[in-house]
């Protein structure tokens, strides 16, 4: 049954650089600690060319001038290992969370699917560059065997089986016990591999080549377990796990940023990533929603006291620990096999509260749990400097350009009002549209360019101002709601027959929003003449009318309404075409538009129909709309 | 140096070549000219496709509404300007296009849109123009005349508003109608449209399915419009309302005259009474093709229809 393991070698590192590409050409190290105490926890490649080492104290590498120096970030770890498994589960639904920088996945019954398995390690190498991690990728027929290889091994390694032991061989008897100088390696291990060291034990096949009685006489059971582990021979199940369908991406920002533009770089970067592990699973984002830390607002690690965690929240941390334990039978013989990135702060342990089933054995919090629950919890209770804008999308999309300018747009019309610290973003995915065509359909805008088209009108006019609408179920006059528009598919119906047509079209009212209001004398208790100090054509002797129509509503409430209309004719002056085409014909044009507009004869009068409403409960009178 | 000898060669050569190959180059010439059609061969532009316009005497009148065009109707206020324009978003609708309305007065009855059987679902309403108390507060807010302050200004402009929100509608693309309400816009706004926004206009939606309608008081598209109409009420019905307004003083006078107001009613007949309950029962409009450029010809330019009203449907 074949493996394959995806190793992210320096992952502090790597998660750093996955959030910041333009750093991956120079020397980069990760400080981890308090200001006065950091030290290097991770560093790239090129950094440990130019001898840096990790466990460094920030005074001794800033003589290094081509050396950037940056800080842990566990939100971008998080995010960094998210994308990791989102990649396996790309390939294989059996994917095993082994720690944050290693994930195992089978590979049984995936030929037939991707191909042979070089290709499959080449495929599983390109996704996870895609992703923006450098990994290493290995396959073998045992998942310790992939693991060790990828982490012994650089780039892709394809083992045949029956060649573990031949293979591995090579491989320096540190892969064993990977992060072995790491400042939390138990000192058993140590003492172990000091052990071998004495015997002249320096790698894999010289262990493989160690009587198995005598190590088990000298060793106890733990000598021959690892003489099986180098042998390749160590047949384990994969203990699979179903990452919940969490898209999240997070950026802390060394200085605050002031400006929207520097910030849509951030953004388009992170959406870059979104998309592309929401690509990965075969799904669409449904909704975006961005949180904002602005300055002054609320620190993740520093302002979490220590009394917040709870005894129940302990137990549930030990809880899971003990099932992780048990999910990996070497490790609860040897439960010391920390790696180097992997654990995460004794206070964050102790600060995260683990809600959800213990059941996943990831280290970094594989529920999702950590950025957005927590989070959340954390920054609304305690500080109002929280930034949130949530865009709900029409339908699934995946193109970050159109995300990254949806957003652009509603930050232009809702600016944050203040720097910004931290940039926290998700997408709630849904599946992707399909849509069938038809040849006979009419043709429907596209939903992203209409999206992008609706936001750039919403911020000219205003968001409530675009849409489709909606009548409410009210008799109460204009009771209707915008919603967001959201063009429905056609049903491919046949066309309604031109019954339509033939009937006498219906009288249209035109609403003066707000309503005219206007001075009414009464002849009889009707109207019979009015003045509108707004619009002077709505002024002068009703010639007609018909009402009125009393209504009333809502009179068990304060907003109740009652009101009688009117419909009513009265005489407007209008332009008739003749003195529009000397407008026209004008050089300039203006004299004889304004002595038309003036000039009362030279404008045909007409009668103009409209709808007066007098307010009941007011007693003011308003010219409601115009019948045309 | 060479140059004139160059020159003096090019001279000597010229008649040689002229008297040579006169013929030879007439012939290049021809055939040079071989793809460029002669203007009395040229073809004559495909008629353009045409779609209901919801009112059978319009389609009877025009052949339809022409699609991938810019239709213009205008007319003066109560000439049923609004129930041509919904008649022809509820045809657009019930086809199962999307229609976008850019309404630049605000002025959409939503009552009425369902009455003439407009599918809101299909309809995407745009309310141009700000309210008028954000505006007046922030007319006192802006004191300096900055160019930032002039272009929010111009934005704030309905009109401004309408045209910026047709531009992307119209790059969009995949309406099957984007209709303009200009009615409610005063005729010296509507004036100052440029044509070559008009010219724009019709140029994006060319070559498309898309129907671009205008509606408002005056033609303003001028040229660019493929189809113009000017609706007006019927000149029957303002006579009707005017001999009811004729009765309706004559009856007021004669009340002003007699102190006895139960005299006077009783000297008026019941005919000429204005009736308490008259009803509001329809419009008569008169529809005049002011231009048309499609290829067919209208039989005649002028028709008519009347509406009705809510409650007689």
């Amino acid at each position: 049954m074949p493996f394959a393991c995806i190793f992210v070698p320096d992952f502090p590192a790597e998660a750093i650089l996955r959030a910041e590409p333009e750093l991956r050409s120079q020397a980069i190290a990760v400080l981890e600690g308090k200001p006065p105490l950091q030290k290097v926890f991770a560093i790239n490649e090129k950094a440990r060319r130019i001898g840096i080492e990790p466990c460094m104290t920030k005074i001794q590498v800033e003589p290094w001038t081509d050396l950037t120096l940056r800080p842990r970030s566990l939100l971008q770890e998080t995010a960094a290992h998210a994308a990791l498994l989102d990649c396996a589960q790309s390939f294989s639904p059996r994917v095993e969370d082994t720690a944050a920088d290693t994930v195992i996945l089978d590979l049984s019954g995936l030929e037939s699917l991707f191909g042979s398995l070089p290709q499959i390690a080449r495929d599983i190498a390109r996704r996870t560059s895609d992703l923006g991690l450098e990994a290493n990728v290995a396959t073998a027929f045992n998942p310790d065997t992939a693991r060790f290889a990828a982490r012994g091994f650089p780039g892709v390694t394809v083992i045949p089986e029956g060649k573990e032991a031949e293979r591995l061989g090579n491989l320096p008897l540190d892969v064993l016990f990977s992060g072995l100088t790491a400042p939390n390696t138990s000192e058993a291990d140590a003492r172990i591999l000091e052990t071998f060291d004495l015997w002249g034990v320096r790698n894999l096949r010289a262990l493989c080549a160690l009587p198995e009685v005598a190590l088990s006489e000298r060793m106890g059971q733990t000598g021959p377990y690892l003489q099986q582990l180098a042998r390749g021979a160590v047949a384990r199940t994969l203990v699979p796990v179903e990452p919940p369908l969490i898209f999240e991406e997070a950026m802390e920002l060394e200085h605050p940023l002031v400006l929207l533009e520097p910030l849509a770089f951030l953004l388009a970067h992170m959406l870059d990533q979104l998309s592309v592990r929401l690509g990965a699973r075969a799904l669409a984002a449904q909704k975006l929603r961005l949180q904002l830390t602005l300055d002054n607002g609320f620190h993740f690690v520093e302002d979490v006291p220590a009394e917040e965690s709870s005894p129940s929240q302990k137990s549930q941390s030990t809880t899971r620990s003990s099932q992780f334990t048990n999910c990996h039978p070497e490790r609860s013989e040897r439960p010391a096999f920390p790696t180097r990135s992997a654990p995460l702060p004794t206070n964050l342990q102790s600060e995260i509260p683990n809600q959800k089933s213990a059941s996943e054995p990831g280290l970094y919090a594989p529920e999702g749990g950590l950025c957005d629950e927590y989070l959340q919890s954390k920054l609304e209770t305690r500080n109002s400097k929280l930034f949130t804008r949530t865009l709900e999308l029409p339908v699934p999309m995946l193109d970050a350009k159109v995300f990254l300018k949806l957003l652009q747009l509603d930050l232009k019309a809702h600016p944050p009002g203040a720097p910004i610290l931290k940039v926290h973003l998700s997408a709630i995915p849904a599946q992707p549209r399909s849509t069938q065509g038809g040849l006979f359909q009419p043709p429907t805008p596209e939903p992203e360019k209409l999206e992008l088209t609706l936001a750039r009108i919403a911020g000219m006019v205003g968001e409530e101002k675009v849409g489709s609408l909606q009548l409410l179920d009210s008799h109460r006059p204009g009771a209707f709601r915008m919603r967001h528009f959201v063009p429905t598919q056609p049903k491919g119906q046949k066309e309604k027959s031109d019954s339509a047509t033939t009937q006498a079209p219906i009288t249209a009212l035109r609403m003066f929003r707000p309503p005219l209001r206007v001075m009414v004398t009464l002849r009889d208790g009707k109207p019979a003449h009015l003045v509108c100090p707004k619009r002077k054509e709505v002024d002068g002797e009703i010639l007609w009318m018909a009402g009125p129509w009393r209504s009333s509503g809502d009179w068990w409430e304060e907003d109740g309404w009652a009101r009688d209309e009117w419909d009513i004719a009265i005489q407007s002056p209008v332009v008739s075409r003749q003195s529009s085409a000397v407008v026209s014909r004008g050089s300039t044009g203006g004299d004889a538009r304004r002595s038309i507009i003036r000039n009362p004869a030279s404008a045909k009068s007409s009668l103009a129909l409209y709808r007066l409403v007098h307010d009941l409960l007011s007693g003011h009178w308003f010219v409601e709309g115009t019948y045309d | 140096m060479s140059s004139p000898l160059l020159h003096v060669e090019a001279i000597s050569h010229f008649p040689l070549v002229a008297r040579s190959s006169s013929a030879k180059l007439l012939k290049e010439f021809s055939e040079t000219l071989a793809g460029v059609t002669p203007a009395s061969r040229l073809e004559v532009r495909p008629a353009p496709e045409t779609a209901s316009s919801g009112i059978a005497q319009i389609d009877a009148l025009t052949g339809g509404l022409p699609r991938g065009c810019l239709t213009e109707v205008c007319g003066p206020e109560s000439s049923g300007r609004t129930t041509v324009m919904l008649a022809a978003i509820a045809a657009v609708t019930s086809r199962e296009e999307i229609c976008a309305l850019i309404d630049a007065s605000d002025a959409l009855d939503p009552h009425s849109a369902t009455a003439a059987g407009v599918n809101l679902e299909r309809l995407l309403w745009i309310r141009c123009g700000s309210h008028a108390q954000s505006s007046a507060l922030s007319r006192k807010r802006r004191q300096a005349f900055s160019l930032e302050e002039r272009e929010r200004r111009r934005m704030e402009d309905p009109v401004e508003q309408a045209l910026r929100a047709t531009d992307l509608l119209l790059q969009s693309s995949g309406f099957g109608m984007v209709a303009i309400d200009l009615a409610g816009v005063p005729l010296k706004m509507a004036r100052r449209i440029p044509l070559t926004t008009w010219f724009r206009f019709r140029r994006a939606v060319e070559n498309t399915p898309t129907l671009l309608l205008v509606t408002g008081t005056q033609a303003c598209a001028q040229s660019c419009a493929t189809l113009s109409l000017e609706l007006s009420r019927q000149s029957s019905e303002i006579s009707r309302q005017e001999k009811v307004l004729s009765s309706r003083s004559s009856v007021l006078n004669k009340r002003q005259s007699s102190e006895d107001r139960h005299d006077s009613r009783d000297e008026t007949s019941a005919s000429e009474k204005p009736s308490h309950a008259e009803l509001l029962t329809g419009i008569e409009v008169q529809i005049e093709v002011l231009r048309s450029r499609m290829e067919r010809k209208p039989v005649k330019s002028v028709g008519d229809f009347t509406t009705k009203a809510v409650w007689t449907a």
